[in-house]
């Protein structure tokens, strides 16, 4: 009864019907109440998996060890299959960690907004149910439904109570998303047709025994439209407008979590059906994650509006996550540093949008030139901007510096040299962009005239103080989370 | 500059169509069939159609999320829907409005046997829920049915209903030791539930797509 | 060849018309077209590719179906946004992205 598998989906379903019925007030602490239980059950998920031993990380990591539950009790390939293991519980526990304090934070930041935001709890809770489907999802059918989920939830989000800048903003993330699930969905097509299954666990050795064009075809296609789908350069002209743009806590959400969803399902697949496949295009994602740091960065460091440049700096951020892919290998370095930066960035862009908001609000103005002299009447949200930097610089202790050390030392293995370069560069852009911000605020004096403070709320700060501490934090208890990645039940 | 962008991808999309295709016939035959699964199990399924057995059975989880898909797009629609103007309906034409009291009875009549059909036919509750969603289009494009406002208490259980019991019993059957497993002397019955309250609240859903944006 | 690969052949065909209307067209309503034209052609490719041997097989109509529904979602969660912005740019094309 208590499995938590199924009810990690159920939960959040349930909560945004409820919230919907009940309306924003009394939605907003059943959606907190309901995350809340989400976080334990992710943790009681990551102990069930962490206790069932380890294996040398990312050799492992298919789905054929896993933690599983038939749905309707028939099996994969007649029915479908959810299945847990290491990589599935550290999104799991990302995720829940994440949205617990990004909604207490979004309570007080839409509190006395209620017209606006009356969708803003259901719309939440389906995007959290999208996302527990997908990471325990073992079919590759039922992927497609949870991607929509989190594709058309997080399009509404933006697009909420939008002005004419942000409806475009949606409008364009939506077709991006569109073709991207499209085009994984004749992906889906042609494998059904070609292996006349959906299941992953089924499929795996299937694809290694044969693989006729169309499937190569089908793989293809479903990576191009997954990188379209998780902005990676240059499919990433959806993503600044549409973070940047949305209200503070839905760009939190966004960029700490959405993109993160399908880029894990990309690593699924290239470590698991797609794997006899993928090595002869490996280099791909890396060029174009290298070519997306440097780019992002330059648009970060460029960028007049302070959420544009945290938006910029995520399409910097995901780079480095691709950069895993040619480094893939047994000794599994590569998969404990993408994990790394998947966690490390998630609650790192969390805090800092978070932090914008906060600005934003108390200054009532969104560019960076407008912070000057922040610094002493927000201390706490300065500290966790900063602190929040730390991690997307990669300096130590932090999450960031865990990932960043990891990354450098499978390339170094490999002898891959420019990678160390790109990677070493790609901190010292992110130090120029969050100084830029760090130092308006601590140096600058304000203009009075032009900056009339608002009350800030207490609760707002400390919730991205909270966030960015964890990124800190995290990099101290990293080795739990590399083993966790390793984990097989 | 336009022109040519514009050829380039023309042309990239022809070589890939042509590509998809050629590939498409060399495939050998698939390795797995499934279809011979389905009918193996149709008997322990609780309906006589294959299709709404893989729907609401084999594959009733997907059919779950894809409600949540349906109920979240309306809700965009109505986080997008601004409601302080309006909410008129159209403008009355006697025979339209003749035509519609005449339709939309009959409308209801065939919703009812789309979704009695689907037990061992073509049909079920999408079908259904399509049907009563047109019936409602058409009152309200004879002036007949106002268009919608903010959704009220009573609405959005409606609105919300079928995915909330069909939520509830996967979860109870979670006691079976898995999501929808549905025991096989019950299956027939739990279905039909299902597909009941889903026929209502996809008619009232899709009613709602086009009535809120009216 | 069977019906099913002329099916299929149709949807790949369609599949890639939608994916350029979607790129290429500046109308909001004839790119919503677009993609509709795309989930056309995947589900073709869908059922026509996996019952090219001519027995039928319900697993992929079913995901059809469902894939119908989500289709529906999109087209109309679409234009909420398409008519929202014409409400409030007059116009049905998006603007130039800007540099920041």
């Amino acid at each position: 009864m208590t499995d938590p598998l199924a009810w990690l989906i159920l939960l959040p379903l349930f909560w945004a019907t409820g919230a919907f019925l009940l309306g924003p007030g009394r939605g907003a602490r059943l959606a907190i109440a309901g995350v809340a239980v989400q976080l334990w059950l992710a943790f009681a998920l990551a102990a069930k998996v962490g206790a069932g031993g380890t294996a040398p990380a990312g050799s492992a990591a298919s789905m054929g060890t896993a933690i599983k539950h038939a749905i309707g009790g028939w099996g994969a390939p007649l029915g479908i299959d959810l299945a847990a293991d290491g990589l599935t519980a550290v999104m799991l526990l990302l995720t829940q960690g994440v949205a617990l304090p990004l909604l207490l934070f979004a309570r007080g930041y839409f509190a006395g907004d209620s017209a606006a935001v009356r969708y803003f709890w259901p719309l939440t809770g389906f995007l959290l149910a999208g996302f527990n489907a997908l990471f325990l999802a073992a079919d590759l059918f039922n992927l497609y439904v949870t991607l929509e989920l989190v594709g058309l939830a997080a399009v509404g989000m933006v697009a909420m109570s939008g002005t004419a800048a942000q409806i475009a903003a949606a409008l364009r993330y939506l077709f991006a998303t569109l073709i991207g699930s499209g085009m994984y969905l004749l992906g889906v097509a042609l494998i059904y047709g070609a292996y006349g299954t959906v299941s992953i666990v089924t499929l795996t050795p299937l694809v290694n025994a044969d693989a006729p064009t169309a499937v190569k075809i089908a793989g293809g296609l479903m990576l191009l439209g997954l990188m379209l789908k998780t902005a990676l350069f240059p499919f990433h002209y959806w993503l600044p407008p549409a973070h940047g743009g949305a209200p503070a806590p839905v760009s939190a959400l966004l960029s700490a979590l959405v993109v993160k969803a399908s880029f894990y399902l990309i690593l699924r697949l290239w470590t698991g059906p797609f794997a006899p496949l993928a090595d002869a295009v490996a280099w791909l994602p890396a060029l174009l994650g290298s070519a997306a740091i440097l780019w992002g960065s330059w648009q970060a460091i460029r960028a007049v509006r302070l959420k544009m440049l945290v938006a910029w700096s995520t399409v910097a951020q995901l780079g480095y996550l691709f950069l895993i892919f040619p480094l893939l290998g047994a000794d599994g370095l590569a998969l404990q540093a993408g994990g790394m930066q998947v966690v490390a960035h998630g609650l790192a862009k969390a805090a800092m949008f978070a932090a914008v908001g906060v600005l934003i609000h108390v200054t009532g103005r969104d560019a960076v030139a407008d912070v000057a002299g922040a610094a002493s009447r927000m201390p706490v949200t300065l500290f966790a901007f900063g602190l929040a930097g730390v991690t997307l610089m990669g300096l130590p202790p932090s999450g960031g510096f865990l990932a960043k050390w990891l990354l450098i030392e499978a390339a170094l293995a490999q002898g891959q040299w420019w990678m160390v370069a790109v990677i070493l560069s790609g901190g010292l852009l992110a130090a120029v962009y969050v100084f830029r911000v760090l130092r308006q605020a601590f140096l600058l004096v304000p203009n009075e005239r032009r900056h009339r403070f608002a009350k800030s709320a207490p609760l707002l700060e400390w919730m991205a103080f909270a966030l960015a501490a964890a990124s800190v934090l995290v990099g101290l208890r990293g080795m739990e989370i590399v083993r966790l990645l390793g984990a097989v039940a | 500059m336009k022109p040519l962008k514009h050829l380039t991808l023309i042309l990239a999309a022809s070589a890939f169509a042509a590509l998809l295709i050629a590939a498409m016939f060399a495939l050998p035959p698939p390795t797995v069939n499934l279809a011979a699964s389905v009918a193996a199990d149709m008997d322990r399924s609780g309906t006589a159609h294959p299709v709404t057995a893989v729907l609401l059975n084999f594959r009733g989880y997907d059919t779950l999320l894809e409600i949540g898909v349906l109920l979240l797009a309306l809700l965009v629609v109505l986080a997008v829907s601004p409601r302080e103007q309006h909410a008129g309906s159209a403008a009355a034409e006697p025979v339209l409005q003749m035509l519609a009291r005449i339709a939309v009875p009959l409308m209801l009549l065939a919703a009812g046997y789309l979704l009695w059909a689907g037990a061992y036919r073509p049909g079920g509750a999408f079908q259904a829920g399509a049907v009563l969603g047109a019936a409602a289009v058409l009152l309200f494009l004879a002036g007949l049915l106002p268009g919608w406002n903010a959704p009220t208490l009573r609405l959005r259980w409606g609105l919300a209903g079928g995915f909330l019991v069909f939520l509830a019993v996967a979860a109870a059957l979670l006691g079976q030791g898995a999501l929808l497993r549905y025991p096989p002397e019950a299956a027939g019955a739990l279905i039909l539930l299902i597909e009941a309250a889903l026929t209502v609240s996809l008619g009232l859903i899709l009613a709602g797509l086009f009535l809120f944006l009216s | 060849m069977t019906t099913g690969l002329i099916f299929a052949c149709a949807g790949a065909i369609l599949f890639t018309m939608g994916v350029a209307g979607v790129m290429l067209l500046d109308h909001l309503l004839r790119r919503i077209l677009a993609f509709n034209l795309m989930g056309s052609g995947v589900f073709l490719v869908l059922v026509g590719l996996a019952q090219r041997a001519g027995n039928p097989d319900p697993v992929p109509q079913a995901m059809v179906i469902t894939g119908i529904v989500v289709a529906v979602a999109a087209t109309a969660l679409a234009l909420a946004l398409a008519r929202r912005l014409f409400t409030l740019s007059g116009g049905y094309t998006l603007p130039e992205t800007p540099d920041d």
